[in-house]
């Protein structure tokens, strides 16, 4: 098998807010559709990891880059440009748009102008939004927020999916729809970091998963051998 | 005042409110979606009147003066965004004063220097000269009729961008969530350029169209931005459609209240109310709604 595109590739990443340093020198790489897990206990740095990806926080050091191109603290929207999208921890929908706007703004067509997700595909994959297109972003339940934003975007035809606690908050039902969307857009081929709570979720749906303690990482390799080694997800993440 | 007075001073009203409007709209996107709060909106006006002053001398014709002058209220927008107002958007408001009130100085010693201190009229374009006539005795001036409706295009024109278009939800999208609305691939720094120079235009837009029926003056520009300023706060800070009836009201307020005390002089009603009916009014739904009518509660 030819080796596959790399979309994003961190190196020795350093992040910090204020005087305080989060990221320690974190290596990162993302192929072509490729599913990572990124797990770490609360405050070891995952969505700071992820907004360091995205350039909404810039680097003290190290590189980002996109698709083999330097990005390191580029600008969110040229990243979002090279076929990355980002989910955010707390969702971020915009709750002065309706259901429909909030999906509409983001339509875009991919990186080789790829139109595969549409409106009407995205409705399809949640018709719960398709009963509440006309709705303000704040009227939706905490589930349909998250397939909102999910479906959001999709909207942007990425190549590669961050998912900030994708299922954090929600019930045991909807968060199983979540984790059956998850796994649909694996398989459509497109790439994913998913970080979550739900270690055996995230686990299964992963070919690979990296472990964060404090800034660094402490473990890279592929999830299935997570799953034999159960101690090593025990001493870091408490499982 | 028999009907047909008072209908023309209700045309006077709306082609007043309109015309405030289409300045105001300006001042409350750029504070609601933006956080600035741009003291030299006002002198954009006064810019756009004396553009159509110096253009239609030059060229001999109002509408190339219009012509020629809207690109230029763009193309001075965008500068002005790029230059200053860019590095205002993360500081507080009294920095954003402080370089406004910086920028209305620059914009009347330019003025003085190129255009001089003297007060101009500038003529009512040939096409739109006439009158209709509404009684025997009264009659009322097509350019003005033409102006309301002018304003109240634009109005809808504008309303209809941010409602309905993509680059409506965009800017909408980038005044609640700036960070999320990159992250999908919005460059709003370039929104933000737009949406600066959009307000500018129309306010300078505003000036040269008035420029026909009022005169065009120095420092005219200052009784504009606190006329905006009162229409911004009745009609909450950042809301389009709460500028869009603040000015109705206060074009409504302002011409009545003058005619009825005048009226009323006899009854030595206090003249120098109709000078405040304005600011009475602004106290008043102040009083009623702090956040102004359409204004979101803190
Ligand atoms: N905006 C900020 N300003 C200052 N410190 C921050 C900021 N955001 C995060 N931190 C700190 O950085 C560290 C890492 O935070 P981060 O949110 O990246 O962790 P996380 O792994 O995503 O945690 P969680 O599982 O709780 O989401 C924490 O100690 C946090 O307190
Ligand atoms: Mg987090």
């Amino acid at each position: 098998m030819p080796e596959r595109e790399t979309l994003l590739e961190a190196r020795g990443l350093e992040v910090g807010y204020g005087a305080s340093r989060v990221l320690h020198g974190v290596d990162f790489t993302v192929r072509a559709g490729e599913a990572v897990g990124l797990m770490g206990r609360n405050g070891m740095g995952k969505t700071t990891l992820l907004k360091g990806f995205m350039g909404i926080v810039r680097p003290r050091g190290g590189q980002v880059r996109v698709r083999g191109r330097e990005a390191t603290g580029g600008a969110p929207y040229r990243v979002a440009r090279q076929g990355i999208a980002w989910v955010p921890e707390g969702r971020g929908i915009f709750p002065n748009l309706s259901v429909r706007e909030n999906l509409v703004m983001a339509a875009r067509p991919g990186v080789h102008g790829r139109r595969d997700w549409t409106l009407e595909r995205v409705l399809h994959a949640f018709p719960r939004l398709a009963e509440r297109l006309s709705h303000g972003g704040q009227q939706l339940s905490g589930g349909e927020q998250q397939m909102l934003t999910i479906g959001r975007a999709l909207m942007t035809n990425p190549d590669l999916l961050l998912l900030d606690e994708a299922t954090e908050g929600l019930a045991p039902l909807v968060a199983r729809h979540i984790w059956r969307m998850v796994e649909e857009i694996r398989a459509s081929g497109i790439a994913t970091v998913i970080v979550d709570k739900n270690f055996a979720a995230v686990n299964s749906v992963t070919d690979r998963c990296v472990i964060l303690v404090k800034g660094r990482v402490v473990f890279d390799g592929a999830s299935a051998q997570l799953r034999e080694a159960p101690e090593v997800a025990h001493a870091h993440l408490g499982v | 005042m028999d009907l047909a007075t008072f209908f023309i001073q209700l045309l006077n009203a709306l082609q007043y409110g309109l015309l405030l409007f289409l300045i105001a709209s300006g001042l409350t996107l750029v504070f609601g979606i933006m956080g600035v709060i741009n003291l030299a909106h006002g002198a954009f006006t006064m810019v756009g009147a004396y553009l159509a002053w110096s253009l239609a001398e030059l060229t001999g014709s109002f509408w190339a003066a219009l012509a020629l002058g809207i690109p230029l209220t763009v193309l001075l927008g965008a500068a002005v965004e790029w230059l200053f107002v860019r590095r205002l958007y993360a500081r507080d408001h009294l920095h954003q004063v402080l370089l406004t009130f910086g920028l209305i100085l620059i914009l009347e010693e330019s003025r003085s220097l190129l255009f001089g201190d003297d007060v101009h009229a500038v003529a009512v374009p040939a096409l739109l000269s006439g009158s209709l006539p509404l009684t025997d005795t009264l009659s009322y001036p097509v350019y003005r009729l033409a102006l309301s409706g002018a304003c109240l295009a634009l109005a809808l024109a504008m309303a209809w961008v941010i409602r309905a278009t993509r680059v409506g939800m965009m800017v909408r999208a980038g005044a609640s969530n700036r960070e999320m609305a990159e992250a999908l691939g919005i460059p709003i720094k370039w929104v933000q350029l737009g949406v600066f120079s959009t307000g500018i235009a129309l306010a300078g837009l505003a000036g040269m169209m008035a420029a026909p029926v009022s005169s065009v003056y120095p420092g005219m520009g200052n009784q504009v931005l606190i006329l905006c300023f009162v229409v911004v706060v009745i009609g909450g800070i950042g809301s389009v459609k709460g500028a869009f009836v603040a000015a109705l009201l206060i074009g409504l307020v302002d011409t009545f209240g003058k005619v009825v005390t005048l009226e009323v002089a006899g009854v030595k009603l206090l003249p120098q109310l109709a000078g405040m009916s304005v600011y009475l009014l602004m106290a008043a739904v102040l009083l009623w709604r702090p956040e102004g009518l359409f204004g979101r509660r803190p």
